[in-house]
Formats: structure tokens, sequence, C-alpha cells
């Protein structure tokens, strides 16, 4: 593949140099606009055709003190003409807005890459701020890459100039200029984006035409002589997909929608209570706005409220679903064995970060399997999902959902910061296509009397609404007898119990899928097993390997727990199983003990995901 | 509220459960039980439609015994199911049982927004002083000097006065009541009576770790001197009509004065307004000293917006006019088209 540096290489050329994918990140201040400029620049990619996955990296600081190394933002998109599994491991091209986006992220950059950085920004001051006591744009240390430096702070204030902003909110505009050069570089259609900012400012038309006015200057900026033979231009193809509507999705997103479409399945009202964390909050965002899809949004006063909220709402007969990440879940702990042993349906979302404690709020991490199974008092099982993209986001809630309803059981839906912020194009999917499940709440008393604790052939206990005469009855989190669920704390009733509730979750596996393997054969010398965010890396580690020769095949798991029943012989299918995973070996843990395979941990808790070589590697020193 | 010519008549006997009632023999809850299950058919309610929730505490048995809809959840967190409850059913009469420690100490919390949110239910805090279901520490209401298991020498904190609690939190009604009197069920009728949060504290006496901490005004021989039993629009009388309270107009606190010949007019003695939510605060804060009584019965009611309904009210308000459309929600903002050949329509 040709890469952008091997263009600048080669020397000047007016025609535009067509790359089979080409990794771009935008880094500059909080305060930058650079998720922004990520945001547009993706929904540029997506409407040229090209397969992408992004990455968003930013600081839990809203406004970090301005121009240090820790308050940098950036924005990393891997876009390309074939499929894209992930954000890609180094950056062809660097957008640095000042000196501390370029010394946080430079390292990064492919040797021979192209560094287009701010020149105004790289002040005395900016520079002390960012540790560097010589300017890297004048002393050489960046020859192994291509500089190109341009005021762009300057060339934005002149461009902006006839508006008659302020200083300050002039030099807003520079992250549109930014994204002006970019669509330039890129070969990109500048229209929806101007489209986009008339929609953002159409209560205040002079800072949409400033906007459009330094959008427009920085793509004018490419086409003139100034920075002609510095900068080449790039077009990448479509990428091959399959016909249909597109859009991009976001994890977040995907996690309401599903949310909205499995209680649309299951013809139920939807109550969610959550209560403001990173990285979890824009579901609840999302869902406040789709009243009219029946649902209502509880603000609780902290964690444990948001999810006893939601069982209140569950036991009343509507679907509550709660959404946290690791510290929020902690804190729900106590509540979700009141689910578990109320037997009450419930869908808790965990957008996983970096721990323990507050941890790494921004950054992702896959820790929170073990306090997903295990992760709470007493013989508590809860059946666990995770997702794997963004809009695998989408169908796991649906299916939390599901299991939720049917098995009248908590269920927990692992997503994790990464996930949840990153876009990919997603093929709009056909409702009609999926089946629905509608909820049937007991309305009569049964033959032979009601008890509350009666199982069906799921072990599932029936769901009766309050209100509904003849079916009064208590429940609570005091062990119950075994039908009627009245206290009982005799030794042979809570055995009965304990057993009943782990072959009620153990049962789930009955209506899930077998285990499929991604890439390679069912069998062979090695198999990748991942859940969770790491699948593009995986995915593209092990081609990578496969197309080298290698016999490896990648396994990645939805159902955590229960996992698929074919889950012990396929592993065991294989000489040898590695589980790469963002925390110390979590899912490894749980299949040595499931299944007694001996699992070898490849572990990255960096806050950053595995990069696609490190995989590669991974893989090789398995086979070697 | 329902309406009240399709309920059936009920009467004490169908809101008792079959269930073993398992408190302590002389435990001040029976004698809460008995009122509220006489309560009950008076209230033009039915059962069905009826749900008790609960934290976890001696009090929060209650459910069980209750023949209606119940949730005896986990310890504090009564307030917060009761809200999921009532928001996905406004329909419900919600009914929270908790005590002085699920109810201020480990759910203070949630005690304090279920009534700042005004949400449509009734709130019986059973305050006996003590954790009896833990074997008797002392608890947020303890009086200071508490002897108990996890005190030994005496506790040395302050106590919390739940009244005060709810008025700070923004209760808008707000009573009293003792155990085993007999005002308690016009209590109850009156907190059920009221649109919105209804905070009920009933001294209850644990007979087994804190007996007779109420006695000084609960007892026969004090009740006189010591109980003020409010009435709206009543005189506040108290000793059998020989003493009232009165306003210290120099100094602006609450005073006792002795009413001569019944004429308490002349003595001064302030009318009760459950309006008025300065006189309200003063009459909480009371205290057995200085010759004054623990002010009893319904101390403040003034309805507001129940938190309930305007979570409704907006659902629906700004659902009007929207089809609810999921193919077309997951087609919205910007889409592209991607055809056979794999030209892309933005």
């Amino acid at each position: 593949m040709a890469s952008v540096a091997q263009t600048l290489e080669s020397g000047s050329s007016a025609a535009i140099q067509n790359d089979e994918s080409i990794v771009v990140r935008f880094a500059g201040d909080s305060g930058d606009g650079m998720q922004l400029t990520g945001g547009q620049f993706t929904l540029s990619s997506a409407l040229s055709g090209n397969d992408f996955a992004t990455f968003p990296d930013f600081p839990a600081e809203i406004r970090a003190p301005q121009g240090t190394t820790f308050g940098v933002s950036a924005f990393q998109i891997n876009f390309g003409s074939g499929a894209i599994d992930t954000p890609g491991d180094a950056p062809d091209v660097l957008v640095a807005m000042n000196p501390a986006a370029l010394k946080t992220n430079v390292g990064n950059l492919k040797p021979g890459g192209l560094i287009i950085a701010d020149e105004g920004e790289f002040t005395a001051r900016n520079l002390t701020k960012a540790g560097y006591t010589v300017n890297p744009l004048d002393d050489g240390s960046l020859n192994k890459w291509q500089l190109v430096k341009f005021n762009i702070s300057q060339l934005t204030l002149d461009a902006v100039k006839p508006f008659g902003l302020g200083n300050k909110e002039a030099l807003r505009c520079k992250n549109m200029w930014t994204l002006g050069l970019a669509l330039w570089m890129f070969d990109r259609d500048r229209q929806p984006m101007i489209d986009w900012l008339n929609g953002k400012f159409k209560k205040n038309q002079v800072l949409a035409d400033a906007n459009i006015a330094a959008l427009n200057a920085g793509h004018a900026y490419g086409e003139t002589i100034e920075i002609g033979g510095q900068v080449k231009r790039h077009h990448v193809n479509p990428a091959p997909v399959a016909p249909g509507l597109y859009r991009t999705i976001t994890g977040a997103e995907a996690v309401a929608y599903g949310l909205v479409a499995g209680t649309q399945l299951a013809s139920m009202p939807m109550f969610f209570g959550g209560y403001p964390i990173t990285p979890a909050s824009s579901i609840l965002h999302y869902l406040s706005a789709l009243k009219e899809y029946g649902i209502t949004t509880f603000q609780a006063e902290d964690e444990i409220a948001a999810i006893a909220s939601a069982i209140g709402a569950s036991y009343a007969g509507q679907l509550g679903v709660t959404s946290s990440s690791g510290p929020g879940i902690a804190l729900k702990g106590e509540a979700i064995g009141l689910a578990i042993m109320t037997e009450l349906p419930l869908v808790i979302v965990n957008s996983q970060r970096g721990g323990p404690s507050t941890g790494l709020p921004t950054k992702t991490e896959q820790s929170d399997l073990y306090q997903a199974v295990y992760g709470r008092n007493g013989d508590a099982p809860m059946p666990v999902i995770a997702a794997r993209s963004p809009s695998d986001a989408f169908d796991c809630a649906i299916e939390a959902v599901r299991i939720a309803v049917q098995y009248m059981t908590p269920v927990m839906l692992l997503t994790d910061g990464y996930i949840g912020n990153a876009a990919e194009p997603w093929a709009v999917p056909d409702m009609s296509t999926y089946k629905p499940f509608p909820v049937k709440f007991l309305d009569t008393v049964p033959e032979g009397g009601f008890k509350p604790f009666s199982r069906d052939e799921k072990l599932a206990r029936p769901w009766v609404k309050p209100g509904t005469p003849g079916l009064i009855h208590r429940i609570g989190g005091i062990e119950k007898q075994i039908d009627t669920g009245h206290i009982d704390y005799s030794p042979a009733n809570h055995q009965a119990m304990t057993d009943i509730r782990k072959a009620k979750v153990d049962g789930i596996a009955n209506s899930i899928p077998d285990q499929d393997v991604c890439i390679g054969a069912a069998g062979g010398k090695l198999a990748v097993v991942g859940w969770g965010s790491t699948y593009g890396a995986i995915h593209q580690a092990v081609s990578r390997a496969r197309a080298k020769g290698l016999d490896v095949s990648h396994i990645h798991i939805r159902h955590i727990w229960p996992m698929p029943k074919n889950m012990g012989e396929l592993l065991h299918s294989y000489d040898k199983v590695i589980v790469p995973e963002m925390n110390t070996g979590q899912l490894k843990t749980v299949l040595r003990d499931q299944y007694l395979v001996d699992a070898k941990p490849v572990n990255k808790v960096s806050g950053q995901p595995f990069t696609i070589a490190e995989l590669e590697v991974a893989i090789e020193e398995s086979l070697a | 509220m329902n309406d009240m010519t399709t309920i059936a008549k009920t009467t004490p006997k169908d809101w008792e459960t079959d269930q073993e009632v398992r408190w302590c023999p002389g435990c001040g809850d029976y004698a809460i039980l008995k009122a509220v299950q006489r309560t009950m058919p008076e209230l033009g309610v039915s059962p069905e439609k009826t749900v008790f929730v609960s934290g976890i505490g001696c009090s929060s048995r209650f459910p069980y015994y209750m023949e209606t809809y119940g949730f005896h959840t986990i310890h504090g967190r009564a307030c917060a199911v009761a809200t999921g409850v009532k928001l996905a059913n406004p329909e419900l009469d919600v009914w929270i049982i908790t005590g002085d420690g699920d109810a201020l100490s480990i759910g203070g919390n949630h005690t304090m927004h279920l009534l700042r949110r005004n949400l449509n239910c009734q709130l019986l805090l059973f305050n006996n002083e003590i954790y009896g279901l833990t074997k008797g520490q002392y608890s947020p209401t303890s009086q200071v000097g508490t002897k108990s298991p996890s005190t030994p020498f005496g506790s040395v904190d302050r106590p919390a006065t739940p009244c005060a609690f709810a008025m700070g939190a923004g209760a808008r009604f707000i009573a009293r009541a003792i155990d085993t009197n007999k005002n308690l069920p016009t209590v109850l009728k009156a907190a059920h009576a009221h649109q919105g949060a209804a905070f009920v504290e009933i001294f209850q006496n644990c007979i087994v770790y804190n007996d007779d901490v109420f006695a000084p005004f609960t007892e026969k021989a004090n009740a006189g001197p010591h109980q003020l039993w409010l009435e709206n629009g009543k005189p506040m009388l108290f000793d059998g009509g020989k003493k009232g309270i009165a306003l210290d107009r120099k100094e602006l606190h609450l005073k006792t004065v002795d009413v001569v010949d019944g004429d308490w007019e002349a003595a001064g003695v302030i009318v009760h307004d459950v309006k008025n939510r300065s006189v309200a605060h003063m009459l909480i804060d009371l205290r057995l000293v200085d010759g004054f009584p623990i002010a009893l019965g319904v101390i403040f009611d003034d309805p507001r917006p129940t938190y309930d309904s305007a979570v409704i009210a907006q659902n629906i308000e700004v659902s009007k006019g929207k089809t609810p459309d999921l193919q077309s929600l997951l087609a919205k903002g910007q889409t592209w088209t991607v055809e056979k050949d794999n030209t892309v329509f933005g």
C-alpha cells in the first residue's frame, strides 16, 4: 500500500495519489475543537464511501490549562477502500495545533509521515508549557518526518476578519480552517460541511458565515501555490460494501437505539434510571430525547437510586434499564443482587473505563469482566453480554432485553469507552427482519392457584403487574419459599432456590447460538480468543498472520455468561489458545475455570487499544 | 386518585395477610400495623392498586403483613424503588415504610430527594431512635448519651430531627404521630389525602433495645402536659386546654401560656394554620424543656404539583404530534446510500 510518506518522498506530482487506506490524527488543545473536526471529517469519509474506524482520545478535564500536554485532545481516523477494523496503529498524518499536541503525538507517527503544524501557536510561552527548550519546528529534531508548518491561527484570523468577531471567537474557527485543508488534501466535497455549519449556527448567521469562510480558506490554501509541492493530495476510493442505506454510529447511540428496538420488540415501555458518569452519560442523553417511544428517563440522585428506581419500574411492569461505568456499577452491586433475588428483568449497561477507583475516566479498558460475572455477594448468577464494536452494540442491546424479559433476570451489557465514543459506518438495519418477542404478563389466576415463584420451561417466574386483581403478592430480597415466595430460611429451601437461580441462568445457553469462528478453521494450531472492543485489532492481526501462512483462527465471544454450549469443545480443538485483553487476564481466568483449557493471556492496560502490530507479534511468538 | 364508586368496600380483615407477624411481643409496630389496616378501608382504595415498599429494618417487614402488593427491598433504598414504581404506574397508591436508620442514615440521600421531588406517596418513618434488627446500636435519631453495643460509654453525636430534615428537603406534608395513640388513623388519612409526598414520623417504642425512650411524653401521665395535638384552624391548646402556644413577638419564638377559663384568645394562643411554613419550623423544633410539649398531628400541609404528574405531563407534551417510527429513527442524521456498483449518494 502506498503510504503518504512514500508519496511525499516521491517528489512533486500534480496528480492525486490513490491510496488504500490512510490514518490521520488531529491533535490540539482541549479547547481547539479537535473532536468536532474529527467528527466532521469522519462524516466526510462516510459520504465518500470509505470504510473507517475512529478513536477519540481526550482528557478527563473539560478545559485543562491551555497549552499543557495533559490538556491535549486527539481524534484519529483510519479510512480506506477496503475493510477497516481499527483506527490504525500509527498515523500517516498528524495535524498538531500546538507544541503540546506535537509532543504527545509525534512519537507514534509513521516514519516519513506528515506533520502539519500551526506555527502560530509555537510561541515561547507555549513551548515552555509543553516542556520544549528549543522550538522543534526549527531544530531539525523532526527530520525523520515530513514537516509542513504555517500560521493557521493568523490565516484563520485573516479569513474571518470581515465578520468582525473578537479575537477569541475568531480563533475558534481554527478547527474549521484545518478541516478545510484536510478536505482539500483528501479530495473531499465541502458542501456537506457547509450545510452542517449552517444548521449548527442557524441562530447566529455571522458565526456560520465566519466558520464557512475559515473552511473555504483552509481549502483554498491547499489549492494555491502557498504549500504546493509540500503536501500532496490523496484520494481513497469507496470501499466495496453491500448496497443499502448507511449512517455513522457511535457505540453509545447504538446502545440507546438497541434498547429502544428491544423494548419495541418486547412491546414494552422502557424506564431508564441513570446518573451522570463518563463515558456512559450519552446513553441517558440519547434516550431522554425519545419520549414518544414510551421511554421515561429519570436522572436519579445517585447510582444506587438509578438502579433501584429501574428495579421498581420493572416490578411495576415496565422494562427497567440503568447504565453506568465501573465505579457506578460497583455502587449498584447490592441492587443487582436484589434484582437477581426477586427475579425481575433489568438491563444494566456498563461502559467500561480504566480502573480501579476513579481510574482513567476517559480512557478505555476491559477490566470489569470479573465485576460483571462475579462481582456480587452470595451465589448471584447473572447473564453478561459484550459488544465488539459500535454497530454490534445495537444487536447486543436487543439481545440483553430479550434475555431479561424471557428469563426474568438482570442482564449486564458490557461496552467500553472506545466502543462508546468511536464511530463507524452502519448499514441501517431493516427492523422487519427482527423477530418480536412480546412480553406476556400474568393477569389471571392460573389453574391450581397463583404462585409468584412458579416456573415456566425456561425456569422463569411469572411477571405480574401490581394493580392486577387476584394476583396480590409480595417480593423481597430475603430468601423465599420455592413457589409461594413467602420468607423461608430453611436449609433445604435455600439449597433448592440457589440451584434454581443457577440453573435458570445456565439454561440461557439453550437460547443462544453456538460460538462461531470469525476467521480460520474450527480446530488448528492457535486460537486467538477475544471479547469486546479488541475485535478489530484481533481480526486484522489474525488476517495478516494467515496471509503469511500461519495456522491461526479468531474467536470472538459475545455471550460471556453463560457461554455458548459448544465453547469447551471448540477451545479444546486448538493446540494453543491466547486471550488478548485490555486487563490483566480476566476472560482468560473464566475460560480456564470453565473449560480447563490452557489459555494464555496477552495483556495491555495502558488506557489505549491494542495495535494490530502488537497482536501480530503475540501470534507469531505463540506459534514460534 | 381512584374513582371511589368502582372500588369494593373492604374491612380491616381484607388488608391482613396469612403471614405470621414476627415482631417482638409488645413492639410498637403491632399497633401501627393495626392502625394502618384499620385506616385502609376508610380511604376508598383497593388492595390490588396499593403497593407497600420498604427498606431494611424491623419496620421494613411491614409489607409482608399487608394484603396488598409489596416490595421488601434493600437497606435504605425504599424511596428509590418506590420512585420507579410510581413513575412506571402513577395509578398505584404507594406507601413507603421505613425507619430512622433506613431513612435517615443509609438511605438519607433518597429520602431527601423523594421529598424534594414531591413524589405522590405516603412515607411512614417509624422512629424508635435505635437499630433494632441489628441488635441495638444507636441510630441517627438517638439522643446524646445513648448507651448501646457500639457506644458503651454513651453516644456523643447530636441526633437528627426527622421532621426538620423533611422540612429542609422541601416536604409539603409533615406530620407526627405515636404508635399506640388513637389519633394515628386521623394522621394517616390526612397523609393519604395530601397529593404529593406525605412525610409521617411515628414515634415507635422498641421494647427490647430502647424501651420507654418516648415515655416522657407518651406515658399516660405525661400525655396531657407534653402532647400538643395540632388541628388546622384550631387554637394550639394542650394539657386539657389549660395551656396554649403563643408567639413571643419580641424574641420571635414560641412560648407556652396559661389559658384561664378557656379564653385562649386573651392568652394570645395561635390558631394552627397548616400552610404556615415558618410556624411549622418552630413547632417541629419544640423540645421537652421549659414546659414545652411535643408537636403532634399534621404540622404542615401545603400541596404543590407532584413529580410523577410533571413527568407524565412532559412525556405527553413532548410526544405530541410525534409518531414513534423506529425505522426512521435509525436512519436519522446524515446518511448515504450505496448502490450495487458501489456509487455513493449522500
